[in-house]
């Protein structure tokens, strides 16, 4: 479990993180967002314990990060920003020091590496020296260090930058298979990554919590959510059609595609009404789909908000 | 304990790891005989002891130590695994202790490989083997104290070069500390019990009377406040500078 209570990190006038609270439970996967700079990293720097706070406290299942610093380390596996490990030495003999560091008991040891090695699928490159490997497989040498003492808590900051789709794919699968037992944070510039690893959002701009809901429900604040979109063969006259339909605010149009997005009345639902009429006119629709909402649209109004209110301030 | 033990033994492994080592070792072996036989005339001066060797350590470590010590830290801070070491559970004192320690011991093997020339020295002549021992001793205190000065140093920048440069002149003030070239600089406008307390921190007058033979404590004592002086001000270095 990690508590945070109006965490914060100041460096002389400049503020990272202005007061951050959330908690995060077992079993959850909570997904750290925000522009460059916002505060992600930080905070999870103060969480892991590398930097001190200057206002507020964190806990690691209940241990303060300063107080009893050592016991919260202890239960936390870490992936700095960069995946940052000591280049000259091979993967194992990595893997090794990380073992010894965490103290890693003998009975377990050869099986918690292996454990490790397997999920990040590193056998091949065990005795190569990491300053020869490609960045994906450094991102997962920084993964599987991580992961060796299979701690309750994982803070991983940008686990899946650099990695092609297929490494992507396999560590967000990782994340999946981890977090039944495990408190997770991962922060992310990728969007789609939210979908398919968490189960909570926190979107954060200049150090502050602008919003914490579950990936659909913020989703739901989307312009887009429950709009229709089409494509239709003679656009003009399903444009037309569309504009009939009682529950539609309002239909814009592609300019390159032509394609047709309806967006409805505040609290109204249109599929079936669309689908109604479409089908009254004899209209010829290529495609139709109901959209969920865009998280990037979301994300954008969120943080840009903010920095246009602070702007007019 | 056991963590300080782990990074140490990381971190020797790791001068190994690189050419580093063997390079500053071949230098450190070269050098050391080369002034020993050239500038400190052993042979001509027909003493069967070790002074023309010890003589010129300070001058020696003055440049090789602070090549060791300027990656201490700052390489750490560069490659950002300073940020993996102090999220693992250590404290940073065990850090900066582990790491210390393992550069201190690999200049200690540097300088047990000059064995070759204690024994020449013994089959040359019947040298005070008691006096060689101390002077060993002393050597290896003094290279501690340099590299104590070079982890500081090293703790507050990230870059290499600089750490290098910074902690030569930091060492050369405090070698020179005895001498006019340091203490006009204080005279002018010092009292009097300062310069002399100025002088007293010259590392050539305790490491002098320790290469003679004579182990005064205060002078082992000297050296290990030093050492332990200046670690400790690389912990507060690091704790006030990882942020950025």
């Amino acid at each position: 479990m990690i508590e945070t209570h109006a965490l914060g990190k100041r460096y002389g006038d400049f503020t990272a993180v202005d007061g951050i609270t959330f908690k995060v439970e077992p079993g959850q996967v909570l997904g750290f967002l925000g522009p460059n700079g916002a505060g992600k990293s930080t905070t999870m720097k103060m969480i892991a314990g590398f930097l001190a706070p200057t206002s507020g406290s964190a806990k690691v299942c209940g241990f303060d990060v300063e107080q009893q610093s050592l016991d919260a380390k202890r239960l936390v596996g870490y992936l700095p920003e960069g995946a940052p490990s000591y280049g000259e030495m091979t993967v194992r003999q990595f893997l090794d020091f990380i073992a010894d560091m965490r103290g890693v008991p003998a009975a377990v040891r050869d099986k918690r590496l292996d454990d490790a090695i397997g999920r990040l699928n590193l056998e091949g490159v065990l005795e190569q020296p990491i300053d020869t490997l490609s960045k994906g497989f450094k991102r997962r040498v920084g993964l599987a260090q991580a992961i060796v003492h299979d701690p309750r808590v994982l803070i991983l900051d940008e686990p899946t930058d650099g990695l092609d789709p297929n490494q992507k794919h396999e560590v967000r699968t990782l994340i999946n298979a981890m977090s039944r037992e495990k408190t997770i944070i991962v922060s992310t510039h990728m969007l789609e990554e939210v979908h398919a690893v968490c189960n909570r959002a926190i979107i954060i701009a200049r150090g502050r919590v602008l919003a914490d809901a579950t990936p659909a429900e913020l989703e739901a604040r989307s312009r887009y959510h429950q709009a229709v979109s089409l494509t239709a063969v003679n656009v003009n006259a399903a444009r037309e059609a569309l504009a009939r339909v009682a529950d539609v605010a309002t239909i814009e149009v592609d300019a390159q595609d032509s394609r047709i997005t309806a967006f409805p009345k505040p609290g109204r639902q249109i599929f079936a009404a669309v689908n109604e009429a479409l089908q009254a006119q004899n209209i010829v629709v290529r495609e139709l789909a109901l959209e969920g909402g865009r998280l990037d649209e979301v994300f954008r109004t969120i943080t840009q908000g903010v920095a246009v209110k602070e702007a007019q301030a | 304990m056991s963590a300080i033990l782990t990074v140490f033994k990381r971190e020797l492994r790791s001068y190994f790891a690189t050419p580093v080592a063997y390079v500053f070792i071949v230098i450190f072996l070269v050098l050391s005989s080369a002034f020993t036989f050239y500038l400190g005339n052993f042979y001509e001066r027909g003493q069967a002891d070790l002074m023309p060797f010890f003589n010129f350590h300070p001058w020696l470590y003055l440049f090789l130590v602070p090549a060791v010590s300027m990656r201490l830290w700052s390489e750490e801070r560069k490659s950002g695994t300073i940020e993996l070491l102090l999220t693992l559970p250590i404290t940073m004192w065990q850090a900066v202790v582990g790491k210390f320690l393992a550069a201190w011991a690999f200049i200690g093997i540097a300088l047990a490989l000059t064995f070759p020339l204690w024994l020449t020295v013994n089959y040359l002549g019947d040298p005070d083997n008691g006096v060689i021992v101390a002077s060993y001793l002393g050597s290896w205190l003094m290279a501690g104290a340099f590299l104590a000065i070079g982890s500081c140093i090293s703790a507050s920048t990230r870059n290499q070069v600089v750490a290098f440069i910074l902690t030569v002149v930091t060492c050369f003030v405090l070698v020179m500390a005895g001498f006019p070239l340091v203490l006009d600089g204080f005279r002018a406008w010092a009292p009097q019990g300062l310069v002399d307390a100025i002088a007293g921190l010259s590392f050539l007058t305790h490491f002098v009377s320790i290469s003679k033979g004579v182990i005064d404590l205060r002078d082992l004592l000297y050296f290990a406040l030093m050492i332990g002086f200046w670690l400790y001000a690389s912990a507060i270095v690091i704790d006030l500078k990882k942020a950025d």
